[in-house]
């Protein structure tokens, strides 16, 4: 056994006390369905459906130089143990499959995919320490398309794929709960703005507003913010009523293309019919990668039909424009969390920047930040495989939790819902005293409400 | 003899609500809709606080409730919306109100014969009520309402049994099917969607998933033979059974009747449309990686777009098709969401392959006249509503427009438009637009 390969062992006993054997019935059934015979079938017709140039042209390239290793927060939290370097990642899934020609056995399709679906989260990170560049998040997406063609997926992410298959939105919203969601927050704001008003199915809106599932089911309150900001801003704007309203896509993290696409040709297809100009969405991050990047491009679109903005960019624009006034800056020390997606992905660090310190008082960066900040662990659908895995994702970001704490700050603000999410739970397995906080909630505490709007 | 023969054709010009003075008088006025036939405007309105109720021409009804929503006017100039008050929805129809009462209801619609549909819920049941009648069949949950033609039938896509949130396995044994006047097919799968009529209303076909992989067609519940890694909306061919579908193979996206591939490969096919004869068919297809067009009859125009293009109208003589189509030049990071980069996020209408001179910040459906002569459609530019016919913009803007109609002749348009804040219903001949 090479030395590397004594030291993958050993780092795997270690790891298991960290946190044990994790029970996913969507792994461990879903194994006890495949042969040694279907996996090669599903893998080598998976693998030509692919095209296969891109992933031979990574898997060909890489040196091996393990640069990427000090990239990745699975790696730097765990000790720096060689087993969660993004190549040894990729040596432990997918150079097998393809040195193997698909003959693998299902122990190793398991461990594949709890390395593809929740030791990595795609944050593309390693992607800029690699000297070639290359997409290890494509690799291990690849690797995830793989699994869910053999039935091996975690159950949480999976039954959000199904969510997803069902209603075009990823918590199970039926259509009447997401209309009654909308016009009951058009009443809670009530007491905030006065007569406010939340637009359904207007055709001829500049802008359609799109949210994500969590919204209407757990965080209506967040569309609530979201009604403010448009109604004070003076923005043209709707809803659809029917299927599309969710932006979000955690088939494209499942694996499961034909339902990531079917998503999105949903959405699309609201703005389309409503005749909105634009889509402004929420602070999500994933959502953004899947229209621009992934989800789009399975459709045949090169860039989403319709103009997405992301709300990061969309504030930026309504303070920089004066849209929005500030009242009061927010005053407690804010850190500010980049997502991957929408910093790394589309480069709107500065705008994030321009939003804090215009509303708020006490910003202190994390080191590092924009481009090379850690991502939350969340991500890439990691949140998404549920509570078995929640502990392990916590200990793996240890170093996000020191990147946090060395800031001081009390709110750490996180402009992504996965990231909101996931890092709560970090500043909650480490005891950091912070909490987070979205763009929208402190915006709607330090704007200026014009007199118009006044209640009483 | 259409419905628009009665109307008056005559009078140029009616100035039927002052909608500043109307301003006046209420704290908030919302979905603003017009009669078809233009002679009525309604408007939900809230004259106190919190109360809401309908205005039609200015008149105001005297019940006032804690929602309205979903004003539509049916075909008979009866007005339709969705009213809510002590914690129960009811459809009310002009100052009627069903007798019914529903914890929710959506997707509400018209039958070709008046009455009104919707999805409703009652208690953990959901359904299809219409006028008033609800299919004696609850589900765990309905999506979706689609009409028959002849509007005698109503179908939903129902999940007939309860299962738990995470309950993947579950899941994947199928329990959603299609549900006709409440009575469901008999086979259940793990996914529907796309529901279509016949045009004889009698047969109904869907897109199912017959486990997390394999696609088709189910028709009366009954599966085309071949699967495929994915499908699109199926349609019937006007007066047989044979059933269209867009269908994903190796090769990649094509056509496929009742199974069996019916064109050539593109990157992608949807939309797809028959000629009002049913001789023809057309659909959006991607010819290339993000090249958008339409294809007839398996042939795509030359013409494609970098956007996007929407789906394709015919002729009343089936010779002709046009379809909205958008093109832009500039990088996706340019994006701005207050304001528009000149030259991008350009949409126009393409007339058998060839798109109009003058492009737009948005642009409605495509409308031919009765003789299919001519396509007009409603434009928006600078924020102002124009009228476009056969590419010529009309000197006129409005404040508000909606979908123009020609006369039965085609020689004139009923043109719905506010103008200095009031709502007009004008008659305009065709050369003087």
């Amino acid at each position: 056994m090479a030395v590397a390969e004594k030291k993958m062992a050993v780092a795997e006993k270690k790891t298991e006390k960290a946190w044990g054997k994790i029970v996913d019935a969507g792994l461990d059934e879903g194994i006890k369905k495949l042969t040694p015979e279907k996996i090669e079938k599903v893998i080598n017709k998976a693998l030509a459906a692919m095209g296969g140039a891109r992933l031979k042209t990574y898997v060909d390239t890489c040196i091996h130089c393990g640069l990427c290793s000090e990239a990745c927060h699975h790696y730097l939290s765990n000790d720096r143990d060689p087993s969660f370097a993004p190549v040894a990642k990729v040596k432990q899934t997918m150079w097998p499959i393809l040195k193997n020609k698909g003959r693998v056995t299902p122990e190793f399709i398991r461990r594949a995919a709890e390395i593809a679906y929740t030791e990595c989260n795609l944050c593309k990170r390693c992607s800029m320490y690699c000297p070639f560049g290359i997409d290890m998040a494509y690799i291990l997406l690849s690797v995830r398309r793989i699994c869910h063609l053999l039935g091996v997926t975690p159950l949480y992410l999976q039954d959000t794929a199904h969510s997803h298959a069902v209603t075009m939105n990823q918590m199970w919203v039926k259509q009447d709960d997401w209309i009654d969601t909308v016009q009951w927050q058009e009443e809670e704001i009530r007491a905030e703005i006065k007569n406010p008003r939340i637009p359904i199915d207007k055709e001829g809106a500049d802008i359609m507003y799109s949210v994500i599932g969590p919204e209407p089911k757990f965080q209506a309150q967040l569309m609530g913010q979201a009604a403010i900001i448009m109604n004070v801003a003076g923005i043209n704007w709707t809803y659809p009523s029917f299927d599309g309203w969710d932006n979000s896509d955690m088939a494209m993290y499942s694996g499961d293309h034909e339902i990531m696409g079917r998503v999105k040709r949903a959405h699309f297809e609201a703005a389309f019919r409503l005749k909105a100009k634009k889509i402004v969405m929420g602070e999500c991050g994933h959502a953004f990668r899947s229209i621009y990047d992934v989800g789009n491009r399975w459709l045949g679109l090169k860039m989403p039909p319709v103009p997405v903005i992301h709300a990061i960019q969309f504030y930026y624009e309504l303070l920089r424009e004066g849209r929005i006034k500030i009242a009061k800056k927010f005053k407690e020390p804010v850190t500010l969390h980049d997502p991957c997606n929408v910093i790394r992905g589309r480069g709107l660090g500065e705008m994030a920047r321009y939003v804090t310190n215009a509303i708020c008082e006490d910003f202190t960066e994390m080191q590092p930040n924009r481009e090379y900040n850690f991502c939350c662990c969340a991500g890439g659908g990691v949140i998404n495989c549920g509570p078995p895995w929640a502990k392990k994702r916590a200990i793996s970001n240890r170093v996000k939790a020191e990147q946090m704490k060395e800031t001081g700050a009390h709110i750490v603000i996180t402009p992504c819902h996965n990231c909101h999410s996931g890092i709560e739970d970090i500043i909650k397995y480490y005891k950091l005293g912070m909490h987070t906080k979205f763009f929208s909630e402190i915006l709607v505490e330090v704007m200026e409400i014009p007199e118009e709007f006044k209640v009483g | 003899m259409s419905e628009s023969a009665n109307w008056d054709w005559k009078t140029k010009e009616k100035l039927l609500v002052d909608l500043n003075e109307l301003q006046k008088k209420f704290i908030d006025i919302r979905e603003l809709t017009p009669s078809d036939d233009g002679e009525k405007i309604a408007a939900v309105v809230q004259p106190e606080d919190k109360r809401f109720t309908t205005c039609v021409n200015g008149e105001v009804w005297d019940e006032t409730f804690e929602k309205v929503w979903s004003l539509k006017f049916k075909p008979d100039n009866k007005l339709v919306s969705l009213v809510f008050r002590d914690f129960e929805w009811t459809v009310a129809v002009d100052h009627e109100m069903w007798e019914e009462k529903f914890d929710f209801i959506w997707n509400m619609q018209f039958t070709p014969d008046g009455r009104v549909a919707a999805n409703v819920k009652k208690g953990d049941d959901y359904g299809v009520s219409v006028d008033g009648k609800t299919w004696e069949n609850g589900f765990v949950e309905a999506r979706d309402l689609i009409i028959s033609p002849n509007g005698t039938k109503t179908a939903s896509a129902v999940s007939t049994k309860r299962i738990k949130e995470g309950d993947i396995f579950g899941f994947q044994e199928g329990v959603w099917t299609v549900a006709v006047d409440g009575v469901t097919w008999d086979k259940t799968f793990v996914n529907v969607w796309g529901v279509t009529f016949s045009h004889d209303n009698q047969h109904l076909a869907a897109e199912v998933r017959l486990n997390l992989y394999d696609y088709t067609i189910a028709v009366d519940g009954k599966t085309w033979e071949e699967t495929f890694g994915c499908v699109w909306e199926p349609v019937f061919k006007p007066g047989s059974y044979d059933v269209v579908a867009p269908i994903k193979t190796p090769q990649g996206w094509t056509l496929a009747m009742n199974g069996k591939p019916i064109w050539g490969n593109f990157i992608q096919i949807w939309n797809q449309k028959y000629s009002p004869d049913g001789k023809r068919i057309a659909a959006i297809v991607a010819p290339e990686y993000g090249k958008w067009t339409i294809a007839v009859d398996g042939s795509p125009w030359a013409r494609s777009f970098s956007d996007a293009v929407l789906p394709p109208i015919f002729s009343p003589d089936s010779k002709r098709v046009a379809a909205a189509a958008k093109e832009s030049k500039y990088p996706f990071h340019m994006q701005s969401a207050l304001h528009n980069i000149p030259g991008n996020d350009r949409y126009t209408i393409a007339v058998d392959g060839t798109p109009w001179a003058e492009d737009f910040d948005m642009v409605w459906d495509p409308i031919f006249s009765p003789g299919s002569d001519k396509v007009l459609t409603k434009v928006e530019k600078n924020g102002r509503y124009f009228i476009a016919i056969d590419g010529r913009v009309g000197r006129r803007g409005f404040e508000a427009l909606w979908n123009p109609v020609f006369s039965p002749d085609g020689e004139k348009l009923l043109i719905r438009c506010v103008e200095g804040g009031k709502y007009y219903r004008r008659v305009v001949p065709i050369g003087e637009i």
